[in-house]
């Protein structure tokens, strides 16, 4: 355990963006604490995760001081809430962009002042951040580039737009040519919107640019969950789901490369039979909806049961970059047709019919030799909770272990998890 | 010597075992400290190899040298050792309600239990023979003799209570109000077993299980026997001590 690790507090900086330093101060100690128990009590981690490890630490300091540099630097910064947002040109525009999905309990109180109780935890989670002024990336981002991925979402927009500037870009929920047209006009007023914002005119050789900076940070992370399928496992499931929070906050280019040097120390890993769990350790693939920051409850219940997650299967996981947008486009009309075809391959349960996100839920159960699949779902999400439907037929058609879960961020229960999860386990062994 | 112990909410249950044989069963309530009760039951086995179950599972790990398995596969062992070709196992405690499926070797195939709400549990139904005025064992015979029944909406406890004053406000015969209730339960508990299982037959565990009134309806509306053993409520402490053997 590494008791000098502290979750860095700067309430000089948070004042400059008018957050609620008092009550804010005390969430630093209590992430500390988290951290420590969930994630540096883990034995023989890579030593590459210390870079991680320090992005925690300065996950309310460092990093949003590198932001509002930035930003009195003149570059736009956007929060997004979802994987369908094109950071792309974002990064093009000079910009910078943050992943703002709500992870905690702590704001869901500050929500639910407003919002009705019964909708989804992550809405009301990142909502109640921005109450409560208790979130310093929500501080400091200029706007919110919203979509229309869920009701709950779609009409929140419009409640936050009140807190802070909220454009909406709409999301087609079928996948056929006339939807791919609006999804294509959608993307070109969101790269017209970025540009205003950052007072420039982002050109050819700047979107080429953009989306070479973040194919390579995606292409990072797919070397990581290859390495990571290896068994026995060189990285533990808790760390790989902190890189992939981690993605949606750091610094694109830093973090490719920090990856990188993690890989290189993994294959190493690999090579010398280092690993974090045995070989015989029962191994658990996470589909569904995505867990953001800091949501580690399942995966903590699976890892202290005796299991190890090799896969999530979630927008913040693979959804987020098992596709790389081509680079080949010649102008700018190709560039953004290219890149509105990688996004529409994002196989989120909003569209329909969307079967084929059975078939890549099988192929990375496959690729990361899996024993059983832990279907995750957040309370209110219905339409992830349906596709589970599916998802258990594919499953049991194949004899492949599968339990689907519904759950929020409150720890009420999670000894009943626990216990099913346990039970799941057991399954597996047999 | 082989001793299962299933800490459950409202129970602790023992189960000794000598070469297979039924040597002890004990169910004893749970109280405010559930490991110093536990500690008190195992002490009638000193020298046994002993497997905990239930809530309080990873508790006892914390006071004794035994192992662990969730209620799951104990009812899954316990089940199967009574009826040794069940392949439906439904169990329902004082706080949760779960359907097991069981290849026909016995492994567990699927399995699901209800969310954190108490719908469909022993506390569920204990809740409402107390707002009716009933005692357990009342509560069945009454529903079992009333002809007419009411529909109950809520499923949860908290809502379910306040349709029951109002049913009793409108007048309703207490007893029509508890067949109501027990119809309720029953129909949530049926589609659990078919949503995860078609069987032949369903082996019922857990202190519900006791209830004759429910084990009829459930009979009626799966349309295939219900099998519940002699004492329901220790078949998890069996599964455990089964475990421990093995």
């Amino acid at each position: 355990m590494n008791d000098a690790f502290q979750v860095k507090s700067d309430p000089k900086l948070w004042e400059k963006l008018g957050m609620d330093v008092a009550r804010f101060s005390g969430m630093p100690p209590m992430l500390t604490n988290a951290y420590q128990n969930i994630f540096l009590s883990q034995k023989n981690r890579p030593e590459k995760m210390a870079y991680f490890d320090d992005m925690v630490a300065n996950i309310h300091t460092g990093r949003i001081q590198e932001i509002y540099d930035a930003k009195q630097g003149g570059k736009p910064v956007i929060g997004t809430f979802c994987v369908y947002v094109p950071e792309e040109l974002v990064v093009a525009a000079g910009g910078i962009c943050i992943g703002l999905c709500g992870g905690a309990q702590g704001s869901i109180a500050d929500a639910e002042k407003i919002l009705p109780r019964n909708i989804c935890p992550m809405v009301k989670s990142a909502f109640g951040f921005k109450v409560g002024k208790i979130c310093p990336y929500f501080q400091v981002v200029d706007l919110v580039y919203g979509e229309t991925t869920c009701d709950a979402k779609k009409k929140t927009w419009e409640l936050l737009d009140r807190y802070v500037p909220t454009h909406v870009m709409e999301i087609p929920q079928m996948k056929r040519e006339r939807d791919k047209r609006l999804w294509l006009d959608e993307v070109k007023d969101f790269k017209a919107a970025v540009d205003r914002i950052a007072g420039t005119v982002t050109d050819f050789d700047a979107v080429a640019s953009g989306i070479r900076t973040i194919n390579a940070k995606r292409a990072a992370l797919q070397r990581l969950n290859t390495l990571r399928h290896r068994n026995p496992s060189p990285i533990s499931g808790k760390d790989m789901l902190l890189i992939e929070q981690i993605a949606f906050y750091d610094e694109p280019v830093r973090f490719a490369r920090k990856v990188h040097e993690l890989c290189d120390e993994l294959e190493e890993r690999v090579k010398s039979g280092a690993a974090v769990a045995p070989a015989t350790t029962p191994r658990i693939m996470v589909s569904g909806t995505p867990m953001a920051l800091p949501n580690w409850k399942l995966h903590h219940i699976i890892e202290s049961s005796g299991a190890i997650v090799v896969n999530e299967e979630s927008c913040i996981g693979t959804r987020y970059y098992k596709d790389l947008i081509d680079e080949g486009g010649t102008d700018m009309e190709q560039q953004m047709e290219r890149l509105t075809e990688r996004y529409m391959k994002i196989d989120c349960s909003c569209f329909t019919p969307n079967d084929d996100r059975i078939t890549q839920v099988l192929k990375e159960y496959e690729d990361s030799g899996a024993e059983g699949v832990i279907d995750y779902c957040l309370q209110f999400c219905h339409t992830y909770n349906i596709e589970a439907v599916k998802l258990r037929e594919a499953c049991e058609a194949r004899g492949i272990p599968f339990m689907a879960i519904e759950t929020d961020y409150s720890p009420d229960d999670v000894g009943q998890l626990q216990t099913r999860v346990e039970a799941f386990i057991e399954q597996i062994r047999g | 010597m082989q001793v299962g112990i299933d800490l459950g909410s409202r129970t602790i249950k023992t189960v000794a075992l000598k070469g297979g044989a039924l040597l002890q069963r004990r169910v004893e309530e749970s109280g405010f400290e559930p490991h110093r009760q536990a500690l008190q039951m195992l002490s009638d086995h000193p020298q046994a190899r002993v497997v905990a179950t239930g809530y309080g599972r990873h508790l006892m790990q914390q006071h004794a040298d035994l192992g662990i398995i969730t209620e799951i596969k104990a009812h899954a062992l316990g089940a199967r050792h009574l009826f040794p070709h069940c392949r439906a196992v439904l169990d329902v405690g004082g706080q949760d309600s779960k359907v097991i499926q069981l290849s026909e070797s016995g492994r567990i195939v699927s399995f699901q239990m209800n969310d954190k709400c108490a719908a469909g549990t022993g506390r569920f139904l204990e809740m409402m023979a107390v707002s009716l005025g009933y005692g357990l064992q009342d509560f069945g015979e009454a529903a079992a003799q009333a002809d007419a029944a009411t529909p109950i909406n809520n499923m949860c406890a908290v809502f379910a209570e306040s349709e029951v004053v109002s049913l009793k406000n409108r007048g309703v015969p207490p007893a029509e109000i508890a067949r109501s209730v027990h119809l309720a339960v029953s129909s949530r508990l049926a589609a659990m077993v078919s949503k995860t299982c078609g069987c032949q037959h369903l082996v019922f565990t857990g202190g519900v299980a006791h209830n004759k009134t429910l084990v009829a309806m459930l009979e009626k509306s799966l349309g295939v026997p219900v099998l519940v053993p002699e004492e329901p409520s220790i078949i998890g402490a069996l599964g455990a001590a089964l475990h421990a053997g093995a």
